[in-house]
């Protein structure tokens, strides 16, 4: 991979083509950027549409703040295991890796769990999207946050496989610092939703 | 091409612009009220000052293509010259005056024909509330108890304050000869202050559309004297319809070219209630609005504060 | 099993759209029957079909959109020829239902289906070439964009024959687009032809700025980039912060109409103005997206035929990024007669005309690279000029517009409409036929034959006015916008005008094409054995037409501006160097194709409510993706021994040609 060309001028430089891992990740950056203003339309329309409750449940008559501690605890804590599973994959500690991988997995599922049991909890109440402009952007909001954690779900799946397969390669590593950045970056999402959509609804 | 020839051209050009506009009748042009007239003026005097860059850099185009066309190998040829401070600052510097000129205006302008800003006047003006419907419109005088479809009447010289809302999908409620249009949306009023000051029949619409029937949505808007405003009132009142909450679950029924038709009298509160269906026993008359009957905590939004918040 | 799909769906009824369909099946079975015959689908699947070629894609970014533009125009005139007839009475000869289809296609297809995949593949084309990269910074993941975008292409397509396509107008605003008061499928064709194109063009955004920030050839710093360069960088800057806004408003949409949600529906607190809101925070920017990279086209044509390097280069650069950044700021004079206060419309009002500062800078810069020069009057010249004379007064008109004062009279009528083709017409589909004509020899090794070019050119120029200005004078008359029928007589003999204007334009259109095959046919006697037919100055000029797939055998300097003309003077240009090099290339791949075919069948499922369907179509889409997630063989090299037997098989002819080009590029410089 260190090949280098000659330019008319005859100076050997790196051809950009082998600079895979930078440019990545520069536009996987570029992609969450894109990603988190789609985050900031859907807070927007969640802050318009905040009090129309349309004579439905308000904030405060469906949010269980304990639950929805226990949701974000899960994810931080998923957030340090993934920090872990990085750093052992700096350190070409495969099973380690693995390891931390599958915890972070675990939580990751567990968020989800929690988050349909709520959905499915709030739909037999009568308080579903259809109720009211409110509980709409509150299950629009919360729903995509919830999908991107189960594509990261998915994509961190994958990752294992990939990891178990061709052991710790430029191409894995890439990928995992990819995966590493979009769940850190969930992560930072649910932080805005905790606070703006639950915090905010019940105080 | 010589000066004279340009001049030539010019004045051409003048004759052909003049020929065509008088050929037809600009209503927008043609105003016959306030609003629009001072809507005009804003639009020749916007027009006047970007001419003063456009046109020259029009005829510029021109000369410049012109002159230093390839076979023309008497022109100065300068192949390396790209930069030059002084034109760079001009280019920068005339558009930003005219803008500068041109954002006083629109500042000045913009809150004297705010359509929400009642207009200065010794009568007391006239209330008007448009619904727009599937495909037609709805007016209420709240004032004189009495409602019409596709048609409206009032007195030259007198204010006249719309409130408008819709009870179905968006529109623009609009009189071209008489100045701004404003939209129609449900659950909210918006308002708009106009005043005639010339008899006569004018055309109003839709301008927002709004589905099939969108393109019949039409109504007179007649400006008269006193006197045959207060006739129009009477021919009004001797209808014997009354617009009721039946009244109105029928004119939601979509339909199209609907003819001109009176309601002698109308349920106090009509307009309120349309703006917020399922408040204040609504939901009691005819069948219900689907789910509206539920929407009895929805609160009205009025188009102002919401909107300036959407924006944000 | 087939959701809302039944036989009744296709409208048997309508005989416009079944000879429509006719003519499209028997056109498809010809083309179909001709790539059997000729025995070219293997040739038409490893070559173009799976390109990850930039070149390729965008040349099948370029012929999909002429297509698109054929299918909008008949759009257009079919319009105008309702309305030329259906005057005082008379209803013409479409029913509302088709007529609000009608336009409401129109917009769409000429907005997302021609004018961007126009442009994208203007900035596929030439972008890399520019910048001496030789791809872009994710060759597959363009191809999926193009494939991507084939796909709504695909979906628009079909709602012409079965179901209907939405007739809420391009923008399709609530509430009337939800599904108490739009219950057949049109709208959720509107949806998801969209939101497939759309994602298709974010990647695509992505995946440029990414190539332009980190793929320049060595030396080059951003204020040496070349201003198409530099406009197509902005233009993906745009892309990527102004899509989020329609995926999301799209979206929002799709769950009122899917799920029962209440975003913007009438009762239960939904709230249609902030749909009205997002969708313009997209698509204002979405304008300047099609409009900015034209400005670059432009400007490399100003520049090349005049024989001068640009005029106040930072000047146009600082200008470009000025429209970029202001273009977010302005999206509510889309509707200042929506209620706001007037300080809110005077403050958007304001910064609208604000936007026409910079773009004023750009015209007087253009106006000054003509000055002084030695202007060749080819055909991307005439476009060019003829741009310059119509976009200012479309510029006129728009900030007129700006007024909300003045927009209260003008809003939604033919006024705002002959405003918005004065831009659209006379900047984007002026600037990408000049391109067109500018770059064909480029990327197809021949130029275009000049004398249909002029024809082109003067039929789109006269057609122009006459379709547009009778429309700005019956805007100011009273007429609005999607009328299907109107009662004034006085308004139909402009109407008739307007209708011949179309024509007029319909004769241009003809006259391209008649160009491109005409131009095909003579191809040896146009040939473009240099590389260089116009005296460029940029890089893309400095390898041969077409470029060898690599686009450059050793990277070029890129120290200068005009790096080209540079050379060309110091009489470095074509020198070879002593020894060649391997080179690393991406290999095609038909993950894409696969994508974009499973997107079909995702889209079409969930139009029709037919769920196993797009399961299968998502399921495929990600299946197809993890494919390539696995697939470790996914470049090569190209031995140096092939890459100095392609540059000495285009040396030969060369050699001969190089001191012509040298000598000519010094007269311009003494003359």
């Amino acid at each position: 991979m260190n090949s280098s060309v000659i330019t008319a001028d005859g100076i050997a430089v790196h051809e950009e083509h082998h600079d895979d891992s930078s440019k990545t990740l520069l536009g996987f950056w570029i992609y969450l950027m894109s990603d988190c203003l789609i985050f900031s339309a859907l807070f927007a329309t969640f802050a318009v549409l905040s009090h129309a409750y349309a004579g439905g449940p308000t904030g405060k008559d469906i949010f269980d703040l304990k639950y929805v501690l226990g949701e974000t605890m899960l994810l931080l804590v998923s957030s340090f295991t993934f920090g872990m599973a990085m750093l052992n994959m700096h350190a070409d500690k495969r099973n380690k890796l693995l390891g931390w991988m599958v915890i972070t997995f675990l939580f990751g599922a567990a968020f989800v769990g929690m988050e349909i049991h709520e959905f499915v909890g709030l739909i037999h109440e009568g308080a579903g999207p259809d109720r009211s402009a409110f509980l709409s952007a509150y299950f629009f909001l919360v729903g995509t946050h919830g999908l991107h954690v189960t594509c990261g779900l998915i994509w961190m799946g994958v990752m294992m496989h990939m990891v178990h397969r061709y052991g710790l390669d430029g191409i894995v590593k890439r990928r995992l610092s990819c995966l590493s950045l979009f769940w850190h970056f969930l992560d930072v999402i649910w932080i805005c939703v905790f606070t703006f959509v639950y915090l905010h609804g019940v105080l | 091409m010589n000066k004279r020839s340009i001049v030539t051209s010019l004045r051409w050009m003048c004759a052909g612009v003049a020929v065509l506009l008088s050929g037809c009748h600009m209503e927008v042009l043609s105003p016959k009220g306030d609003i629009g007239m001072d809507e005009r003026s804003l639009i020749f005097i916007a027009l006047g000052l970007m001419s003063l860059v456009v046109i020259p850099v029009i005829v510029l185009t021109l000369v410049f293509a012109w002159k230093y066309r390839a076979s023309n190998t008497k022109a100065t040829y300068a192949p390396k010259w790209s930069h030059s401070t002084a034109i760079e600052a001009a280019m920068w510097a005339i558009p930003c005056v005219i803008i500068a000129i041109l954002a006083y205006i629109t500042w000045t302008s913009t809150q004297r024909l705010d359509p929400y800003r009642p207009l200065q006047s010794k009568v007391r003006p006239i209330t008007i509330q448009a619904v727009s419907l599937d495909w037609k419109w709805l007016f209420i005088y709240p004032d004189y108890g009495v409602a019409s479809v596709n048609q409206i009447a009032f007195p030259v010289d007198v204010p006249v304050h719309f409130e408008i809302t819709s009870g179905t999908v968006m529109n623009a409620f609009f009189i071209p000869q008489l100045g701004s249009q404003i939209y129609a949306m449900a659950g909210m009023e918006t308002q708009l202050h106009l005043i005639a000051r010339e008899q006569g029949t004018y055309d109003g619409l839709s301008s927002n559309y709004s589905g099939a029937g969108f393109s019949d949505m039409r109504f007179n808007a007649i400006a008269t004297s006193q006197q045959g405003f207060q006739d129009w009132i009477k021919q009004a009142k001797a209808a014997p319809a009354t617009l009721d909450a039946s009244a109105y679950q029928s004119l939601l029924v979509p339909s199209q070219k609907v003819p001109v038709s009176y309601y002698g009298s109308v349920t106090p509160g009509m307009f309120g209630h349309i703006l917020q269906p399922g408040m204040k026993g609504m939901a009691r008359a005819g069948k219900p609005m689907d789910g509206m009957s539920a929407a009895a905590g929805m609160a009205v939004v009025p188009a102002h504060p919401t909107q300036s918040k959407a924006a944000e | 099993m087939f959701g809302k799909l039944s036989l009744s769906s296709i409208p048997f009824d309508q005989p416009i759209v079944m000879w429509t369909l006719a003519g499209v099946v028997i056109m498809g079975a010809f083309v179909l029957g001709a790539v059997t015959y000729y025995r070219k689908w293997t040739y038409l699947w490893k070559e173009w079909f799976t390109t990850v070629d930039h070149k390729r894609i965008g040349i099948m970014y370029i012929i999909l959109a002429l297509v698109m533009l054929l299918r909008g125009f008949a759009d257009a005139i079919m319009m105008r020829g309702q309305q030329a007839m259906a005057a005082a009475g008379a209803q013409g000869y479409l029913p509302p239902h088709h007529f609000d289809q009608i336009f409401s296609a129109h917009g769409t297809i000429m907005i997302f289906f021609m004018a961007m995949p126009f442009v994208v593949g203007l900035m596929n084309m030439i972008v890399p070439l520019q910048i001496g990269a030789r791809d872009v910074a994710y060759p597959f993941l363009n191809s999926l964009s193009f494939w991507l975008t084939a796909c709504g292409v695909v979906l628009i397509m079909l709602s012409l024959f079965i179901g209907d396509f939405s007739a809420t107008g391009w923008l399709a605003y609530p509430p009337l687009s939800e599904l108490k008061f739009s219950p057949t499928v049109g709208v959720d064709y509107y949806i998801w032809a969209l939101q497939l194109a759309g994602l298709g063009t974010t990647l695509s955004g992505i995946n440029f700025v990414v190539t332009i920030l980190r793929m320049r050839t060595p030396g080059m710093a951003l204020m040496k980039m070349p201003v198409f360069t530099w406009t197509a960088l902005v233009t993906n800057i745009l892309i990527v912060a102004a899509f989020p806004a329609l995926t999301v408003a799209l979206a929002l949409l799709g769950a009122d109409r899917y799920l029962g949600m209440h975003f913007f529906t009438n009762d239960l607190g939904g709230n249609a103005m902030m749909y009205i809101n997002l969708i313009w925070i997209w698509g204002h920017p979405e304008v300047y997206i099609l409009m900015v990279p034209c400005f670059g086209v432009y400007s490399e044509i100003i520049s090349t035929f005049s024989g001068k390097p640009l005029f106040g280069y930072k000047s146009m650069v600082y200008a470009t990024v000025a429209i970029g950044v202001m273009s977010f700021l302005v999206w509510l004079h889309h509707f200042f007669t929506m209620g706001s206060g007037a300080n809110v419309n005077a403050f958007f009002g304001i910064a609208t005309m604000i936007i026409s500062i910079p773009t004023g800078v750009k015209v007087f810069n253009w106006l000054f690279t003509m000055y002084r020069g030695r202007i060749r009057f080819t055909v991307p010249v005439l476009w060019t000029i003829g741009f310059m004379v119509t976009f200012v007064i479309g510029g006129m008109t728009g900030v007129l517009l700006a007024v909300p004062g003045a927009d209260f009279v003008l809003h939604n009528s033919l006024f705002l409409i002959a405003h918005f083709h004065n831009m659209i017409i006379g900047g984007v589909v002026f600037g990408c036929l000049a391109a067109l004509n500018f770059w064909f020899p480029k990327a197809m090794g021949f130029k275009l034959e000049e004398r249909w070019g002029k024809w082109s050119f003067w039929c789109w120029l006269v057609g122009f006015y006459v379709a547009f200005v009778p429309l700005y004078m019956l805007g100011l008359m009273g007429a609005t916008r999607r009328m299907q029928h109107y009662d004034n007589p006085a308004w139909q003999p402009y109407f008739v005008v307007a209708f011949i204007g179309a024509a007029i334009i319909f004769a241009g259109i003809g006259f391209t094409l008649l160009q491109i095959v005409v131009s095909i046919r003579n191809r040896e006697a146009n040939r473009d054995l240099t590389g260089d037919p116009w005296g460029g100055r940029t890089l893309e000029w400095a390898t041969s037409s077409p470029p060898p797939f690599y686009n450059f055998a050793v990277l070029p300097k890129g120290e200068e501006l005009d790096q080209f003309w540079h050379d060309k003077e110091a009489g470095v240009a074509y020198r070879q160097p002593a020894k060649y090099e391997d080179i690393h290339m991406p290999r095609n791949t038909g993950v894409g194709v696969f994508m974009g075919a499973f997107g079909v069948l995702l889209g079409f499922g969930l139009i029709w409510h037919i769920w196993w369907l797009a399961i299968l179509g998502l399921v495929g889409m990600i299946g197809s993706f993890l494919t390539r997630a696995y697939d470790r063989d996914v470049d090569y090299y190209v031995p140096a021994a092939e890459v100095e037997k392609i540059e000495r098989a285009r040396m030969v002819p060369l050699n001969g040609l190089i001191d012509r080009v040298d000598v000519a590029a010094s007269e311009q410089r003494v003359a």
